[in-house]
C-alpha cells in the first residue's frame, strides 16, 4: 500500500489526577480543563508509526465532546496527527456508549480510513465497548485489545491480549483495532510540533451535520436512567507502623493471626 | 417478581468453565425463572458444569474455526432474538470476549449496554444495575428505560459461585449467520507456575517503588514462600518488567484473596479497583501519604528494599 490513512478515536477527559465530580444530573462534570486521555496517546503513536511505515498517509483524529473543547486534540496534533474532526453539540450531553459510537462512526466514514484505531477503553467512563460498536456500525472487522500491531499486504496482524497470553490475529483492511496501553511508547510533542499544531485544521461538526437525529444520540436516546449515586462503604482505617527495622515482625504476626502461615 | 428468561454468556474451554460464568449463573438463578447459557464453540465438555450451576440449556455455535467470538456469537444471538427467543436479560463478563460480544450485540439489536456492573436487582418491572465509579468510592444505580433484552456486563467476582445441583445443560446448536473477517491464526500461552492470580489465597504485588525490573525477583520469592500468586501494578507492566497477565487493577485482574500484600505500590485508582475487595490488605510503601494506606489493614511506612529481605529471611527461617 502506497499510503495509509488512519483515523484515531480520541477522548478529551477531565484530568484523572483531580478528584472526579458529578453534575446535578449525575453526568460527569467536564467543565474544568479537559486533557487528552493518556490511553489514546498509544493509538495516536501507533497510527503515526504505521502511516510512516506504509510510506505516508494522514492520521486524522475523531473526537466527540458536548462543548467545543480542543486542548486535548491539540496535544495529539502536536504529536504529529494531520487534522481533527470534533463533533461538538450540546445534544450529546449524557450520551451512552452506543450513541457515542453512532456519532463517531458517522464522522469516521467521512475520512474513508484504511485503519481505525482506538484505545481499549477511556480512563473516565471505561465502558470498553465503543471501539467494537464503531466497527459494527461501519461493518468493519475488528481486533480488540492489541498489544502488537503490524500491517502487511492489506492485512492487519495483531497480537490480541487473552487471559492466558495472546492470540495472533489477522483481519483484512479496512479494519478497526483497539490498542492496550504499552503497545508503543508515545512520543512527547516537540516544541516544533506544538507550534505546528496551532494551525492544523480542526473541523467542528454538529450532530445534524452528520445527518443524525439530535434527539436520538444524547441522554434522551440512551435507553438508561440513573436512579441514584451513593457513597460506597469505605474500608475501616487500619494500623500504620513506621518501619524501625523490625516492622517485618509485625507482618509475620499479622499473617499468623490470619492463620495463613 | 422474577424475570422470565436470562442468558449468560459462557466462557471457558476443555471442560473448564470460567469462574465469572459460574458467578453470573448463580446470580441469574436468583433473578430468573429460566436460565440459559450461550457459548461460542463446542459446548459438550462444559454442559455438565453449566447445568450444575443452573443453566437448563446451552446455545452453542459449534467450532468457530478461528473466528473471533465478537461478530460470530453476537450474530447468532441476534438471530435467536429475531426468531422470538428473546430473554429479558443478557449477562456477560467484563472480559476480552464478553465486551466484544456485548458491543456487537448492542449494535445488532440497537440496545444500550450497561458496563462494569457489580450487582443487579429487580425493582418492579425494572432491571437495576450497580456500577462503581471514581475508583469504587461511589456506586451508581442505573435502570434500563429501553425495552428488553437488556445487555449487561459484570466485573469478575461480583457474585459468589454456588452449584445448584442441576443435571447437565441441554446443548442446542445455533446457526452463525456471520463469522466476521477477523481470524485467530495462532494461540500463545504464557507459562506460569504456582496458583493463579485470581484464584490464589494470598497475592503479593509489586509496583514502581521496587525501583527496577530486577528487583521484582524478591516479590516472586516472597510469593513462593507464602504459596501466593505474584501480581503487579499497571505501571510496571507498562514498563515491561513483568507480563500483562500479572496485572492487578481496572484493566487487569480483579482479585479478592484472603491476604493481599502491596509492596512499593502507591495505590492509583486503577490499582485499588482491582484489589480493594481483598479480605486483608498489607501495604509497604515509603510514602506515608500514599493512597494505598487508605485501604490497608496493616500499613508499613518503610523502604521495600529493607522490609522485604527481612520478611523473606524470617519466613525461610520458620
Amino acid at each position: 500500500m502506497a499510503v495509509m490513512n488512519v483515523v484515531v478515536c480520541v477522548k478529551q477527559i477531565p484530568d484523572p489526577a483531580e478528584p472526579g465530580k458529578l453534575e446535578a444530573d449525575n453526568t460527569l462534570d467536564r467543565s474544568g480543563k479537559l486533557i487528552l486521555d493518556e490511553s489514546d496517546s498509544y493509538g495516536v503513536e501507533m497510527a503515526l508509526q504505521l502511516a510512516d511505515a506504509a510510506g505516508g498517509g494522514d492520521v486524522t483524529l475523531v473526537s466527540m465532546a458536548p462543548n467545543g473543547e480542543t486542548s486535548g486534540l491539540r496535544t495529539a496534533l502536536a504529536m504529529g496527527a494531520a487534522k481533527a474532526i470534533l463533533i461538538s453539540d450540546e445534544a450529546l450531553s449524557g450520551a451512552g456508549a452506543l450513541d457515542t459510537a453512532k456519532v463517531l462512526a458517522a464522522a469516521i466514514k467521512r475520512a474513508e480510513p484504511d485503519l481505525v484505531l482506538a484505545a481499549t477503553e477511556s480512563s473516565d467512563g471505561y465502558t470498553g465497548t465503543v471501539p467494537e460498536q464503531v466497527a459494527a456500525l461501519l461493518g468493519l472487522p475488528s481486533i480488540t485489545f492489541a498489544k502488537h500491531v503490524e500491517i502487511a499486504d492489506g492485512t492487519v496482524k495483531v497480537q490480541r491480549q487473552t487471559e492466558a497470553g495472546y492470540d495472533q490475529c489477522e483481519a483484512p483492511l479496512p479494519a478497526l483495532v483497539s490498542v492496550t496501553a504499552g503497545v508503543v511508547e508515545p512520543r512527547y510533542p516537540s516544541f516544533k510540533g506544538i507550534m505546528a499544531a496551532k494551525s492544523k485544521p480542526v473541523d467542528q461538526l454538529t450532530v445534524a451535520d452528520l445527518g443524525l437525529d439530535a434527539g436520538s444520540v444524547g441522554s434522551a436516546g440512551a435507553g438508561q436512567e440513573i436512579l441514584a449515586v451513593d457513597e460506597a462503604p469505605a474500608r475501616e482505617a487500619g494500623e500504620i507502623v513506621e518501619d524501625d527495622g523490625e516492622a517485618f515482625q509485625r507482618i509475620i504476626a499479622f499473617l499468623e493471626e490470619l492463620k495463613v502461615i | 417478581m422474577a424475570l422470565n428468561r436470562i442468558w449468560v454468556f459462557a466462557e471457558g474451554s476443555e471442560g473448564t468453565v470460567a469462574p465469572i460464568t459460574l458467578e453470573m449463573l448463580t446470580k441469574a438463578r436468583e433473578l430468573g425463572d429460566t436460565v440459559e447459557a450461550v457459548y461460542g464453540g463446542d459446548a459438550s465438555s462444559l454442559a455438565g458444569d453449566l447445568g450444575a450451576h443452573g443453566a437448563s440449556k446451552v446455545y452453542a455455535t459449534g467450532d468457530l474455526d478461528g473466528s473471533l467470538p465478537g461478530v460470530a456469537v453476537a450474530s447468532a444471538l441476534a438471530q435467536l432474538v429475531g426468531q422470538g427467543e428473546s430473554p429479558d436479560l443478557i449477562m456477560l463478563g467484563t472480559t476480552y470476549d464478553g465486551r466484544d460480544v456485548a458491543a456487537r450485540l448492542s449494535v445488532a439489536l440497537d440496545k444500550p449496554v450497561l458496563t462494569n456492573n457489580v450487582d443487579v436487582a429487580l425493582d418492579g418491572d425494572g432491571v437495576v444495575l450497580t456500577e462503581p465509579i471514581f475508583g469504587g468510592t461511589k456506586l451508581v444505580r442505573t435502570r434500563f428505560t429501553a425495552s428488553p433484552p437488556h445487555i449487561t456486563l459484570f466485573r469478575p467476582k461480583s457474585f459468589a459461585a454456588e452449584a445448584s445441583g442441576g443435571g447437565a445443560a441441554e446443548v442446542v446448536a445455533v446457526d452463525v449467520p456471520d463469522r466476521g473477517a477477523a481470524k485467530i491464526i495462532d494461540r500463545h500461552v504464557e507459562e506460569s507456575s504456582g496458583p493463579k492470580l485470581d484464584e490464589a489465597n494470598i497475592v503479593v504485588s509489586g509496583g514502581r517503588g521496587l525501583g527496577e525490573a530486577g528487583k521484582y525477583a524478591i516479590i516472586e520469592e516472597l510469593a513462593s514462600l507464602l504459596k501466593a500468586a505474584p501480581g503487579a501494578s499497571r505501571a510496571i507492566v507498562d514498563a515491561g518488567w513483568v507480563p500483562y497477565s500479572y496485572q492487578v487493577g481496572q484493566t487487569g485482574k480483579v482479585v479478592k484473596p484472603t491476604v493481599y500484600i502491596a509492596a512499593g505500590i502507591s495505590g492509583a485508582t486503577q490499582h485499588l479497583v482491582g484489589m480493594k475487595g481483598s479480605k486483608n490488605i498489607i501495604a509497604i510503601n515509603k510514602d506515608a501519604e500514599a493512597p494505598i494506606f487508605s485501604v490497608a489493614d496493616l500499613g508499613i511506612v518503610g523502604d521495600v528494599h529493607k522490609v522485604l529481605p527481612k520478611l523473606v529471611d524470617a519466613l525461610k527461617a520458620r
